[in-house]
């Protein structure tokens, strides 16, 4: 029997109430839009923002006679996002139908996978926002159809269906209770998108609803049993996740500080008013009456395609993570910056080839995403390459610039999409590092400010004055150490 | 009755080939038989007009020597089957008017093999039943009375109106299903050949599910020959029916004549019903000494789980129904009734759509897949149905074929157990067997009772095995001689 209870909420996790602290008991029920063409067990097209209606089969519209057909590609992809959560892939896994009544779900039954679903037991390493780590397990992951959609507000008396949604794969990646604050479970739904983005299994746009989480929350006085927990469904960002975890876990404070009892129910984020609703008790809860899918076939895994799938994993974030601070010399916060997606990793590697890696991971986590940020452009839209950026940081290594200028070059790399060598050359942007002509440079300030020059040993402040005088002069070209340098010598301050 | 609905399949198939008569004599002349017929209310619709289409086209291929294996052919399809443009309705008021815009597998193996469609057949309401009489278009008749009597009698279901059809000579064949007997049964109740194939055999992709572990679909026709070549026809793997089998489609009709020396038939203790007619019985040792004089060698057998077989039957069957129907809820087809809100809309649209059996049924298999319930009904009786299942597996080690009786009984009277669900239900003792086990059964008149109404055998084979069925049916067929047919009272 797998322990339930592993983890003690930190002191600074626990909730102080009137009469004493609480702790917090979160698990996640995440359901993932699987990157694929086509449905589940149809052959229509899985895409998103099509008009209403016109990714239907007669399969996903439950039409008479209709059957369902398992769509290899996506088994493949829930395997895959199993192996990234180092979980057991359950070669003998089984397709029940859940039955119950609504429009959107036109077959009335939903194909899921009740008793023996395809990923058993997992964990996920998550970084808090504060860098430190919990492990977060998983408890299984299951595939089955997502429904259509209910539109209730385009009319006051009808509720419009659209079925593109109809029989899309779903996984529903179920965790185990191991989170112990609201923070912790936004954490973790970000740690689990970034991971299924890197898979490409799912491409977590939580806006489109490729990613949603049904979050179970429960309190209890620290040392004793899990106490009764609510189910908020269908919460769509992390934001609200941590939201409606939070109000979640007061109110249940709140009843029980009185004296009450939890009531075992599902309720929903109410995202205008901040607050969780009952949505049904458990009185009025479906009886889904599973039975194993008479339709289809148990699904039988072939070992040599886990293995093949295995294989074809790519370097996961964690290793990744672990990876850049052991290999290029990270710090944990900029490895955990540059490995959260994909493709901010790559480009910070190919930034970084043959590069100083530190110089290489300041630009682009500072200057290029601040850029871009500032822009509203992804990265894969940048104006700026990675080789760019690697020929910047090599330019800097090399004392053909300061760090100073090179903020300027990357300005107009950015707006011009040119080469920083190109640049540089182009509007004379070399640095002076040549002693005599600074020191041409220092003297002539000097010269010009012989008061200040005198001033300056008892007011360390002006030293500024003049640093900026010689940048001026020199057009903001000199070394800056250099000048510090020969200044400090030449006025007689330390 | 007019010459050329007298024919066989087979011999029909020859005279169209060696242009004795054209696609389109042959379809009119079932045409207008059906319209004569309109009294047994075997066809609820007739499609005329493209029948002759189908004839003209099939007369063009014939003209130039070439045609598919079922070229010309007029043929009846039970109304279970989807055809595209052409009204399906399950004879059940929640389907109304729905057209689809899709063929069933089956039936479009037909087409491709050159047949032609003359209407939709009358089914028990989504064929749940075994006397057509929960149709939404009402009883069919059977073509055979007793004799001296003109109260009407049940043809048998669900597939009452394929059986009646094909017996009255109103098509050269049918297709039909059977979940629990319902080929079986009704061609024994009038003198027809009625096959279940193996499950898998036939593809049920387009045919409206009643319980999808059970559905087979097959023929009706008066020959066992005619039921092998129209089976070939409708037989096939198809990739869009996940349960479909991926073997190849043997010669079926090339079994049939086929001897039967060396072949083993074991006759199964527990098919002995309490209270079985003599006739019954007789007539089911005739049919063992047929087989022996025809050079098998006859053993008895035993299938020790053979009573539990109707009870199992009975919660897997309507479980299974439960689930399938819950897509008729007005939403996207078929009939919806007026309502203030959602669950009034459902209520009353099936409420009203759905007659009373299947109502009886989905309320039986919504109970026994409840939670507090599923363990100790549904789950125990898949286990129950394994062990039926191994029951054939080892009896196959020890014999090829099996024979047994096909029904408890002749026809019926319309009205005589309508009343009575559970008497009902006991039509099916004999044929749910195969069902649950997934094996082949075909059902051939063996003789008449003392009435005057035919009997039928069963003939139960290994998986996949239906050569072997045919060979032991056509033996009987042989030995047997039923020439009998129905005096045409109705037109």
């Amino acid at each position: 029997m797998t322990a339930l209870d592993v983890r003690k909420a930190a002191p600074n996790q626990l909730v102080s109430g009137a009469t004493g602290d609480w702790e917090i008991i979160i698990g996640l029920e995440v359901h993932a839009q699987v990157t694929s063409k086509s449905k589940l067990f149809s052959g229509a097209s899985a895409e998103y923002g099509a008009e209403p209606n016109a990714h239907v089969s007669l399969v996903d519209a439950g039409m008479p006679g209709m059957l369902p057909v398992i769509n290899e590609f996506c088994v493949e992809q829930a395997v895959r996002t199993g192996l990234g959560l180092k979980a057991q892939i359950n070669e003998f896994s089984r397709f029940d139908r859940k039955n119950y009544f609504y429009p959107d779900l036109p077959s009335g039954y939903q194909i899921s996978q009740f008793q023996h679903p395809i990923v058993g037991e997992g964990e996920i390493e998550v970084e808090r926002p504060d860098g430190s780590t919990f492990i977060c397990r998983i408890e299984r992951i299951h595939l089955e159809q997502d429904a259509g959609k209910s539109i209730h507000d385009m009319d006051p008396d009808s509720t419009f269906v659209d079925l593109n949604r109809s029989g899309v794969a779903l996984m529903e990646i179920v965790s185990r209770p191991d989170i112990r604050s609201p923070e912790e479970a936004a954490a973790y739904l970000k740690k689990l998108r970034n991971l299924v983005r890197y898979l490409g299994t799912c491409d977590g746009n939580m806006d489109e609803g490729s990613l949603r989480a049904d979050v179970n929350v429960s309190v209890r006085r620290p040392g004793e049993p899990f106490g009764t927990r609510c189910e908020i469904k269908n919460v769509n960002s992390m934001r609200y996740v941590q939201m409606a975890a939070e109000y979640e876990a007061r109110r249940q404070i709140g009843i029980l500080e009185d004296g009450g009892k939890i009531k075992q129910e599902t309720r929903l984020f109410d995202v205008k008013a901040g607050v969780t609703r009952s949505m049904r008790s458990k009185e009025d809860a479906h009886d889904y009456r599973y039975f194993p899918d008479p339709d289809l076939l148990p699904l039988v895994l072939d070992p040599a395609l886990i293995e093949r799938v295995r294989a074809s994993l790519p370097e996961l974030p964690d290793a990744k993570r672990h990876r850049f601070q052991e290999t290029y010399g990270l710090s944990a916060y900029d490895a955990g910056v540059l490995s959260a997606e994909r493709e901010s990793a790559d480009f910070f590697e190919a930034a970084a080839k043959g590069q100083d890696a530190k110089l290489a991971a300041n630009w682009v986590t500072q200057d290029l995403f601040g850029a871009l940020n500032k822009a509203g452009l992804e990265l894969a839209q940048s104006p700026v390459s990675a080789p760019q950026i690697g020929g910047l940081v090599a330019l800097i290594s090399d004392g053909t610039i300061s760090g100073r200028i090179a903020k300027d070059v990357f300005e107009k790399m950015f707006s011009t999409g040119d080469d920083p060598a190109v640049i540089v050359e182009r509007e004379g942007l070399r640095q002076v590092t040549d002693v005599s002509a600074i020191e041409s440079a220092v003297d002539a300030v000097m010269t010009a400010n012989p008061d200040k020059v005198a001033e300056v040993k008892e007011k360390p402040k002006l030293f500024g004055f003049f640093v900026g005088q010689v940048m001026k002069a020199t057009g903001g070209k000199a070394n800056p150490q250099a000048v510090n340098d020969i200044l400090k010598a030449k006025l007689g301050v330390s | 009755m007019s010459d050329l609905t007298n024919l066989t399949l087979k011999s029909a198939l020859a005279g169209l080939k060696a242009r004795e008569f054209s696609a389109r004599e042959i379809t009119q002349a079932h045409i207008d038989a059906i319209v004569k017929a309109r009294g047994l209310n075997a066809y609820v619709l007739e499609t005329p007009e493209k029948a002759l289409a189908m004839a003209d086209a099939s007369d063009a291929k014939l003209a130039k020597g070439e045609g598919g294996a079922l070229e010309g052919a007029p043929l009846g399809i039970k109304d279970l089957f989807c055809t595209e443009g052409v009204r399906t309705t399950a004879c059940s008021n929640i389907l109304d008017e729905f057209t689809p815009t899709y063929e069933s597998t089956v039936t479009s193996q037909l087409w491709r093999d050159g047949a032609v469609m003359l209407g939709k057949l009358n089914l028990d309401e989504f064929a749940m039943g075994s006397s057509n009489e929960t149709s939404r278009f009402g009883p069919v008749t059977n073509p055979w009375r007793a004799k001296g009597s003109n109260a009407a009698l049940t043809p048998g279901g669900s597939s009452g109106g394929s059986a009646a059809a094909a017996a009255a000579n109103l098509c050269l064949g049918a297709t039909a299903t059977d979940t629990g007997g319902s080929i079986r049964q009704p061609a024994a109740f009038t003198g027809t050949v009625g096959i279940k194939p193996t499950y898998g055999r036939c593809s049920r992709w387009g045919i409206v599910a009643f319980a999808s572990s059970l559905d087979q679909a097959g023929p009706i026709a008066r020959t066992v020959e005619d039921s092998a070549i129209l089976l070939k026809s409708m037989s096939g793997y198809d990739p869009k029916d996940s349960t479909s089998l991926n073997v190849s489609v043997p010669d079926f009709a090339a079994a049939c004549g086929r001897s039967l020396k060396g072949v083993r038939i074991g006759v199964p203790k527990e098919y002995r019903a309490d209270g079985m007619p003599d006739e019954i019985e007789k007539l089911w040792a005739q049919g063992v000494e047929w087989l022996r004089e025809a050079g098998a060698e006859i053993k008895e057998v035993s299938l020790p789980h053979t009573k539990y077989a109707l009870p199992c039957y009975y919660i897997v069957a309507p479980a299974e129904a439960s689930s399938n129907l819950a897509r008729y809820d007005g939403m996207r087809f078929g009939k919806r009734a007026a309502g203030d809100d959602l669950i009034s809309i459902y209520e009353k649209t099936r409420g009203q759509g759905f007659g009373e059996e299947v109502k009886r049924r989905i309320l039986i298999g919504t109970y026994v897949l409840s939670a507090g319930y599923y363990d100790a009904y549904y789950l125990r009786a898949q286990r129950v149905r394994a062990r039926i299942a191994e029951d054939f597996k080892n009896v196959f080690n020890e014999v090829d074929a099996l024979l047994t009786p096909a029904t408890p009984s002749a026809a019926f009277a319309l009205g005589e157990k309508s009343g009575d669900p559970v008497q009902m239900y006991l039509n099916d003792i004999f044929t749910v067997t195969a069902n649950l086990a997934g094996v082949p059964g075909l059902a051939l008149p063996a003789g008449l009772d003392a009435q005057g109404l035919p009997l039928g055998l069963q003939i139960l084979g290994r998986p996949l095995d239906e050569e072997t069925v045919f060979s032991v049916a056509s033996a009987i067929e042989k030995a047997a001689g039923f020439t009998a047919k129905p005096d045409a009272w109705w037109g």
